[in-house]
């Protein structure tokens, strides 16, 4: 019927290998109660996304998930659960049954619709993508983009940043100063 | 293109997300809310650089790009959150942090 070449079976033994790990790992990180586990598995799980990203030829996002995320933002996260301490929770017995299950009926709609929204409207077509050259989803490619085509985009992600991280500074200081307003007003009492 | 087609990746997609939201819907912990929306975002990503490889344009790869750092600010401003929830000794816990419910 079709040739099926041997760098085909590699990639299929790849995206099997990666995409196990990825659905596990995203069902471990709901399932744990340790919230430090859950964070150890969501590294797991960003790492084998950026596998499927290099099957799909998106060099340079695979590397900046892994940066950013698997690195950066999931570092920050294991501080933060090391700093509120380990409290475990029990994953599924907490709160009313009704709970759990109509959670699973939403989840499982989620998926239902996603599916059958993309089999009813791009079902036939999905098969076979066009080959791409070398150059689609290497850095320079996406630098050009990003400062030519998407030019604004990219200057409002930063201006994002920047309020993230200045709200992230007075979330992070606000009780400090509450306390020493307190504090000084218990002086002024005294 | 080699191996399994576009319509694999999405079902992957597609599952990452509903698992996303059932963590959301299910958690009583924050952290692990926040790690279930990293969840969600992921599947969203990876249907966008599915489907930029499909259509071979270089927009959902951007999008993509843009996505991680909208979800790079939610972690701030979240983490930010828990650690002055932690502060005041509240509970980490999001169905008894119920004040602002009008």
């Amino acid at each position: 019927m079709l040739a099926i070449s041997a760098g085909g079976v590699i990639v299929w033994i790849v995206w099997v290998a990666a995409g196990f790990a990825c659905l596990a790992s995203g069902l471990a990180v709901v399932s744990f109660r340790n919230p430090f586990y859950s964070a150890l598995a969501l590294i797991g799980n960003l790492a084998s996304l950026a596998v499927l990203y290099l099957l799909l030829s998106a060099e340079f996002v695979a590397a900046a998930q892994v940066l950013v995320y698997a690195g950066a933002v999931m570092v920050m996260f294991l501080f933060v659960t090391a700093y509120v301490g380990p409290r475990q929770e029990p994953p599924w017995a907490s709160g009313p049954s009704w709970q759990t299950l109509a959670a699973v009926l939403a989840a499982g709609a989620i998926f239902v619709e996603i599916v059958v929204v993309i089999g009813l409207k791009a079902g036939g077509r999905l098969e076979t993508s066009p080959s791409v050259g070398s150059v689609f989803g290497s850095p320079g490619w996406i630098g050009r983009l990003f400062l030519t085509d998407h030019l604004l985009s990219f200057e409002i992600t930063s201006i994002v940043l920047l309020v993230a991280a200045v709200g992230g500074v007075i979330l992070g200081s606000h009780t400090r100063r509450s306390t020493a307003a307190r504090a000084d007003a218990a002086g002024e009492a005294g | 293109m080699l191996g399994p087609g576009v319509a694999w990746y999405l079902g992957i997609a597609a599952f990452l997300f509903a698992t996303g939201a059932f963590g959301v819907l299910v958690r009583r912990n924050p952290l692990i809310v926040l790690l279930s929306l990293e969840i969600m975002l992921n599947g969203g990503n990876l249907a966008l650089i599915a489907f930029s490889r499909h259509a071979a344009n270089g927009a959902g790869q951007i999008f993509a790009l843009g996505v991680m750092a909208v979800a790079a600010a939610e972690v701030c401003v979240g983490l930010g959150l828990v650690v002055a929830l932690h502060r005041r000794r509240l509970a980490l816990d999001v169905d008894e942090l119920s004040e602002l419910r009008g």
